[in-house]
């Protein structure tokens, strides 16, 4: 979206994301996706008096990990409880790091090679879960909430950007990018449909060179395109608000996916009033030079990194290429790749192979080993199988495992002779002389019609390039 | 010195701890509040240059547990402390508006 006049957006973000823990935060309790309700909790993450919190030794790990790959410092820090009433914070506060976050001041280089500093990347425990039930629930007139405590105190890391972004499709390749940052560390699933990320937007906006306006902070960022349609809105309602002679207040405003717009939350000024202080039942935090270079030392590759090694094989760089990389990159099909590569396989086929046949069936990698890939990639290069015939040897060999060699020989997928290829091509040519007189001409799309004719006769056991081939030589 | 805490702080804390205090209660805890406040202001007249802040009496640091799961409780034991239940969840009257 472009904005009228010389008007210019400013956008900092707040990723919250869940740490891939084998238990929560501060309690032994299961950190667990889709248990039975209230069925992964105990005294400490019910908040039930007497009861103390330890932290969380993975957790610390991850959240140094996030920081590391985010280039920030790994500082002493420290809790402190963030107090308020709601129901889904049993002990009516919830423990944060305040003034002294364990990550600080870092930043992210973005594909479009712009930076986004990251102001802090800290620790906290999550909420729980409420559903709420109207007029219309279960018992007539009931108006009441539902509680979960499954998430109370599940880790959280909140990653907090500067005021670097300048427009709704960088805060989205922001927010991508971070995302494959999570996942390549192992801190997240990145699953944003089932709350494991989650965005706040800062929205401000302004003339080009003035200062910052007043921003309003969006909550309730559900996917990548949430984000990018709530910014573009708010930016726009700030906007027309300021040249409608009005003025931006500094509020918390909640988007709604269906009306398409954001508004004002209904919570009290007072609401604002945390009373932070310190953690009296936890101590500092300050890991040590041996304890942070354990963490460094099993830090994977970074997407970027990872990117660029990739990038950096292809003997080409078209639209379609760049987005297979995005996707191998993303759903981590590199080791594929590479090993095609390595073995001779031209970089557009192994691409191909990789973004499409073996991403569309994503959960069944464990039966492909990188040398069946590569196997089958080298059979369709040299005309052994066709491109159709080829993604069905990928396809039994990830439903089944298996031998490509056997699996395409069981599928009876032999090399069509030259001999017999030639025989065909002739005949087709005598059946269709105006379809061949117009392809002598110069009509380059009747080799795909020659194609089609000789895929049906040979019941699609033909490869369409060396069909080419014998039609040119004979043109 | 004089009083460190006014009559409209106490009520403005009271509001958000949700307690409701009687105005005789307001004047006297602004009373007893303002004198513990004052008493540690006491610690304004000594020269602590230099002296870190404390939060914690002991000198422990990075105390932390491996990440192994224990047994969580009971679910039918956990939901009947609770004043109400429905669906394996805890019930409480509608809460107005989201989260803070």
């Amino acid at each position: 979206m472009t904005l009228p006049g010389e008007w210019e957006m400013v956008i900092g973000l707040e990723v919250h994301t869940e740490l891939q823990t084998a238990t929560k935060m501060f309690c032994g309790c299961a950190n667990h996706f889709g248990s039975e309700p209230n069925t992964n909790v105990c005294p400490v993450c019910l908040g039930l008096p007497g009861s103390l919190p330890v932290l969380n030794e993975r957790a610390v790990e991850l959240a140094m990990a996030i920081g590391m790959a985010l280039h920030c410092t790994i500082a002493p820090s420290t809790f402190h409880r963030k107090n308020y009433f709601y129901p889904d914070m049993p002990k009516d506060f919830q423990i944060s790091q305040y003034d002294l976050p364990i990550n600080k001041g870092g930043f992210l280089d973005l594909p479009d090679a712009s930076r986004v500093s990251i102001e802090r990347a800290h620790l906290e425990e999550d909420t729980g879960k409420s559903t709420h039930l109207g007029g219309t629930g279960r018992i007539h007139g009931a108006e009441r909430s539902l509680v979960d405590y499954n998430r109370s105190g599940v880790p959280l890391v909140e990653i907090v950007s500067g005021p670097d972004i300048r427009s709704a499709a960088q805060a989205r390749a922001y927010a991508s990018e971070l995302r494959g940052i999570l996942i390549a560390t192992g801190a997240s699933d990145g699953r944003m449909e089932e709350g494991s990320m989650r965005i706040d937007a800062n929205v401000s906006v302004r003339k080009a060179g003035e200062p910052f306006g007043t921003r309003c902070e969006i909550k309730n960022l559900n996917s990548l395109r949430s984000l990018v349609r709530a910014i573009d809105f708010e930016a726009r309602r700030q906007i027309e608000l300021i040249e409608g002679g009005g003025v931006v207040r500094q509020e918390t405003r909640h988007w709604d996916e269906n009306l398409g717009a954001t508004s004002t939350m209904r919570t009290k000024e007072e609401a604002e009033d945390y009373r932070y202080f310190r953690e009296p039942d936890l101590v500092d935090l300050a890991p040590d030079d041996a304890w942070q270079q354990r963490v460094r030392d099993g830090l994977p590759k970074m997407p970027a990194e990872r990117r660029a090694l990739l990038s950096a094989r292809l003997t080409s760089s078209t639209e379609a290429q760049f987005d297979a990389v995005e996707v191998v990159i993303d759903l981590n099909l590199e080791t594929y790749v590479h090993a095609a590569l390595d073995a001779g396989v031209d970089p557009a086929l192994a691409l191909a192979r990789a973004a499409n046949e073996l991403a569309g069936d994503i959960d069944n990698l464990g039966h492909l080993s990188s040398e069946g890939f590569c196997a089958t990639l080298l059979m369709e290069q040299r005309g052994d199988l066709s491109a159709t015939q080829a993604k069905t040897v990928l396809g039994e060999q990830l439903a089944h495992g298996g031998d490509p060699a056997s699996i395409a020989a069981s599928l009876g997928f032999e090399r069509l002779s030259s001999e017999s290829l030639e025989g065909t091509v002739a005949t087709l040519i005598e059946q269709f002389p105006d379809e061949w007189a117009r392809y002598r001409e110069g009509d380059e799309k009747l080799a795909q019609f020659f194609i089609g004719q000789v895929m049906k006769v040979t019941k699609g056991q033909a490869n369409g390039k060396l069909v080419v081939e014998q039609l040119q030589a004979r043109r | 010195m004089s009083s460190p805490l006014r009559r409209d702080d106490v009520a403005h804390v009271a509001k958000l701890a949700r307690l409701t205090l009687s105005s005789a209660e307001l004047d006297m805890f602004t009373e007893q509040l303002g004198q513990v406040l004052e008493h540690a202001n006491d610690m304004s007249s000594l020269n602590l240059e230099g002296v870190k802040p404390t939060a914690h009496p002991f000198e422990l640091l990075n105390v932390v547990r491996a990440d192994e799961i224990r047994a969580s409780l009971d679910r039918d034991e956990v939901l009947a402390m609770a004043p109400d239940a429905q669906d394996g969840r805890f019930a409480v009257p509608r809460i107005m508006g989201e989260a803070p």
